[in-house]
């Protein structure tokens, strides 16, 4: 009986998805297609001519934030999912 | 292994399908994770920090119960009109 399925954002992009040594290119591809979505309406206002200091820190927090919040969001589903299946 | 035993996926191996069942169980709920942070992001998630502040993550925390409460939900009520549609229209007999 598994204890759960929660894995380390890190280590998702493991084929499998749970972790193991292989990168999956799929995977990391679509992370980054999300985190440039997201990033990008939280942090570039107007576009200007380049990236200022500014708007790429915000970049460098929001991907850090993004995974923190993968992270969070793993957490409470595994243990949502631990819940359920204790009250069966 | 003979040939007939090859049949369908994981064929006569048990430890082989619960594998299957497994990972399968493993990429549903990575699927999941990947979906509710996109959407709870919107609801949680204001400016970018240094940190997430405890705000934010008790944000995330309750969006991802209310939306298996919602999903949920759906389902129940999907599941009730189904039965009372069926019931419905089995008193239109001929």
């Amino acid at each position: 009986m598994e204890s759960g399925f929660g894995s380390d954002f890190g280590s998702d992009f493991g084929s499998g998805g749970g972790g193991g040594g292989k990168l999956d290119p799929g995977l990391i591809m679509e992370q980054v297609k999300r985190m440039t979505d997201k990033c990008f309406r939280k942090c570039i206002g107007k576009p200007g001519g380049a990236l200022d200091n500014s708007e790429q820190k915000c970049i460098a927090m929001c991907m850090d934030r993004y995974m923190d919040a993968w992270n969070t969001v793993s957490r409470a589903y595994n243990s949502r999912l631990q819940r359920e299946r204790a009250n069966m | 292994m003979d040939a007939a035993s090859g049949a369908g996926l994981g064929g006569a191996d048990p430890q082989l399908q619960r594998f299957i069942e497994v990972e399968t169980q493993k990429q549903r709920f990575q699927q999941l994770v990947h979906q509710m942070t996109e959407l709870c992001w919107e609801k949680c998630m204001d400016k970018p920090g240094p940190k997430l502040d405890s705000r934010a993550e008790t944000c995330f925390m309750n969006c991802v119960e209310r939306f298996i409460d919602t999903s949920q939900f759906i389902l129940n009520r999907l599941e009730q009109t189904q039965k009372s549609k069926s019931s419905f229209s089995e008193s239109l007999s001929d």
